[in-house]
């Protein structure tokens, strides 16, 4: 149902081509890194939401579903079958019967059922909450009104029943590591922070906080045959130049890179063919309130979306790592509508309409920012002048990024720059402009339009796949005419590989999580 | 000197409480908070049970009595991101910070003293010239760039050294990030050598002992050298601490796991019991190392006397 367009570039789409047509190579080791920071923050993965902690948490934990890169969709992982009743809000899961945890002791029920109702005990705030929730009951346990969530039952060992609240596929709730499935007796125990036991396709080996996590293979893992390395090890590397000597110097086999290497990278012969690309889920934006008297006209919004010379600022600035946004959902979304447009650059209309709402002469706003290279104030910076050259003023409030993600929740702003994921799911990331979505959840510009709701309602009681995509669509068309933002960019990911790691996928909700039991390393790799 | 010692270390009390006073009442009035950057999308009713949990729903002054309480009895507290005990969490991250950080005094100290001392005894000569350009461009040097220099040179190019990691605690990790941290204090220190050999050499004392037929060996061995140590220890003591905090830069750059990085890491999550624990060691470090190098002035110069 959901077909990925994946933007490839160049020889990414070759190594993925060359790794398919060559048998794996068991053994080796791979060397992954972390590059998001100068820790994992904990190896508790059901604590953090940290991009960089489910780096290795795909190669230590599973969940009941597991991102498909090549369908673009999540896909079954613990469970072998769902079957779906009671208007689509009743799955029942037939779970694997041949998942072993790395204590040695087989997955059953009660331990999928330990899990969520851990992951939803309020006075720890797992952030995996917003996606158990989905299951009816689980917020009464959130708030402390009850022990454990209702709408989950165990029928038998290795079958379960979960009733949701809205009729959504629950692949995109139950994917990430956030909702890994913990082993219930374990868990519970003091020891397991310290060494972690999970149902992947590696075993937890070493931790060295500031600098690595080693895991080696688990035998017993249930997909026959892998995974195929010995040994994973994951970096922290949070500093991009250190990366770029580790990566030219053969000690790393994957490197994230920032916009400078992504040039750089591009024009070194030896280089280019390394580069994998996709565009994220991530759609980078301006955020206008519309409590701030000039942003509650429509108007004015449009006008400072064809105020801004988008294209020159990601050709320019962002040196080419970013997708033109074109509205909401972006490029890699099912919802994604091919023939939109992105608001043109023309500063002699955005004047005319600030004219028509009553801004001839202009206004001032402050607009909050973080340092961001990539969405914060160089990209402000640059627009600037853009704006005051159609009578716009805007004065720059930078705060840490930390700061930043409470200003929008909290709706402390006149206008923000902000990254914000946007998909897997369609449906759901278009919900954040739902009238019904508390500004702290995700409707962080407060947006409400009786229409938008209406469509996006009616698009979540639509059976027929296609005629869902149809209203989302629909929707997305309507905020892009509603313009509670300035649409700037959609992410897009850039990795560099080293020739001899096979299997990389190009995983569009985030490139640095990779299914490891997939990964290969032939026989030029440096590493033992 | 037993009293001497014991009045020092009482004389820490102040300033660590201050410490600790300080970075509780900063932390709880600057914007952010762990609740919200944990879950970014938990409603009111849960931040509240979430900050009860944390202890965040008293007021400051009783968290800092509580906070306090704890110290006092040797426990630092819990991550609010982690969960485990900050002690621990420092404990992991203390050893590699210590090995850093002696590792880069060893490499100042063994080069800087030298190279100052060599220097002063020619002043004007090429020796003091070439040995006082490369001071003056190890103060000058952005730990970031130098380290990327080091990396760039001996992994990249000479293949020596992996450029990155903690590997096993070995050597071959421990040398590009010990020089790149310890560039600077080498300079510092050939730097204060360098101007306190020559202000002693000139005193009436040397001059005496040089008038008295001593041979200028025994002039720098025994009048210069160790007049000259008491002025150098003091440099050595500030730069032992500071390094401490400069640390985190060359921890970051290259994978080493210190404190330096917990702390940036504890600060940008808004972990208040993490911060206010790495903050406290490194100022315990600082003064342990400052209560020692006032010891040795005892040793060195006989003219201290304490009672």
């Amino acid at each position: 149902m959901f077909k990925t367009i994946a933007i490839v570039a160049g020889l990414g789409l070759a190594l993925s081509a060359t790794a398919e047509a060559q048998t794996p190579r068991k053994g080796g080791t791979i060397r992954m890194t972390a590059p998001y920071g100068s820790s994992f923050t904990s190896l508790d993965i059901h604590t953090t939401q940290r991009a960089q902690d489910e780096i290795y948490a795909k190669a230590l934990h599973r969940s009941l579903y597991i991102w498909n890169s090549a369908e673009g969709k999540p896909v079954l992982e613990l469970a072998k079958e769902d079957v779906v009743s009671g208007g689509g809000l009743v799955h029942t899961f037939k779970l694997r019967d041949d998942a072993y945890f790395h204590s040695g002791r087989k997955m059953t029920a009660d331990d999928v059922i330990w899990s969520y109702n851990r992951i939803m005990d309020g006075s720890k705030a797992y952030p995996g909450a917003r996606y158990v929730r989905v299951i009816e009951g689980a917020a009464a346990v959130e708030k402390g009104q009850a022990k454990e969530i209702s709408g989950l039952k165990k029928i038998d060992d290795f079958t379960i029943e979960m009733k949701l609240t809205e009729k959504v596929d629950p692949g995109f709730y139950f994917f990430t590591a956030l909702t890994s499935i913990y082993p219930a007796d374990e868990a519970a125990k003091e020891s397991f922070i310290q060494k972690p036991i999970g149902l992947g396709p590696f075993k937890f080996v070493e931790h060295v906080p500031g600098s690595r996590i080693v895991l080696e293979r688990w035998d017993r893992f249930y997909k026959p045959g892998k995974p195929y390395a010995d040994k994973i090890v994951v970096s922290v590397m949070g500093e991009a130049a250190a990366r770029d000597v580790a990566f030219r110097n053969k000690e790393i086999d994957t490197s994230v890179l920032g916009p400078a290497q992504y040039v750089a990278y591009q024009s070194d012969a030896d280089l280019k063919g390394t580069i994998v690309e996709v565009a994220e889920v991530f759609t980078r934006y301006m955020g206008m309130n519309p409590n701030f008297k000039p942003f509650a006209d429509k108007r004015v919004r449009q006008a400072i979306n064809y105020a801004i010379d988008t294209d020159l600022i990601i050709n320019k600035l962002v040196k080419g790592k970013a997708y033109r946004a074109t509205s909401w959902l972006p490029l890699t979304s099912p919802a994604y509508d091919k023939g939109m447009k992105p608001y043109p650059f023309d500063p002699a209309k955005a004047k005319q309409l600030l004219s028509e709402a009553g801004y001839a002469s202009g206004f001032e706003f402050e607009w909050t920012t973080s340092q961001n290279e990539s969405w914060g104030l160089p990209i402000v910076t640059a627009i600037i002048p853009m704006l005051d050259k159609v009578g716009i003023k805007a004065k720059v409030k930078q705060v840490e990024t930390a700061v930043l993600a409470e200003v929008v929740r909290t709706g402390d702003y006149q206008a923000f720059i902000y990254s914000q994921a946007s998909g897997p799911d369609p449906q759901a990331a278009l919900k954040c402009f739902h009238s019904s979505t508390p500004q702290p959840a995700c409707n962080y510009t407060t947006f409400k339009n009786a229409d938008f709701d209406k469509i996006l309602d009616e698009a979540g009681q639509a059976d027929d796949m296609a005629k869902r995509i149809q209203l989302l669509q629909k929707a997305n068309a309507l905020l892009y005419e509603e313009a509670p933002v300035w649409f700037f960019n959609y992410n897009k990911a850039v990795m560099a590989v080293q020739p001899w790691l096979k299997g990389i996928q190009l995983n569009a909700t985030e490139l640095t999580h990779q299914n490891v039991e997939d990964l290969w390393v032939d026989e030029t790799s440096p590493a033992k | 000197m037993l009293s001497f010692l014991i009045r020092r270390v009482l004389q820490t009390i102040p300033t660590v409480l201050a410490v600790v006073l300080l970075v509780f009442v900063l932390f709880s009035v600057v914007p952010g908070s762990i609740v919200s950057s944990m879950s970014d999308d938990s409603d009111p009713q849960i931040e509240l049970r979430m900050k009860k949990q944390l202890g965040l729903d008293q007021p400051v002054y009783m968290r800092f009595g509580t906070y306090i309480a704890g110290l006092a009895a040797g426990d630092f507290g819990t991550s609010f991101r982690t969960r485990e005990p900050v002690t621990a969490m420092i404990a992991k991250r203390a050893w590699p910070t210590l090995q850093l950080i002696f590792a880069s005094m060893a490499f100042a100290i063994l080069l800087g003293v030298p190279l100052g001392f060599v220097a002063a005894l020619r002043p004007g000569s090429l020796v003091d010239t070439v040995s006082m350009m490369l001071a003056v461009s190890g103060l000058s040097l952005a730990k970031f760039w130098l380290g990327l220099l080091l990396m760039y040179l001996f992994a990249l190019k000479l293949g020596w050294l992996p450029s990155f990691g903690y590997g096993d605690g070995g050597l071959k990790y421990l040398i590009l990030p010990a020089v790149t941290l310890g560039v600077s204090p080498m300079a510092l220190l050939a730097r204060t050598t360098r101007a306190a050999v020559l202000e002693i050499m000139t005193a009436d004392f040397v001059r005496t002992a040089r008038s008295k037929g001593m041979s200028e060996t025994r002039v720098v061995k025994w009048h210069v050298m160790r007049n000259a140590l008491v002025l150098i220890l003091t440099t050595m003591g500030l730069q032992f601490g500071a390094l401490m905090g400069q640390a985190v830069v060359v921890e970051k750059l290259f994978s080493w796991p210190g404190i330096g990085s917990l702390l940036v890491d504890s600060v940008l999550q808004r972990d208040i019991p993490a911060v206010q624990g790495s903050i406290l060691v490194v100022v315990l470090f600082f003064l342990a190392i400052n209560l020692l190098i006032d010891v040795l002035y005892g040793v060195i110069d006989p003219r201290i006397r304490y009672s």
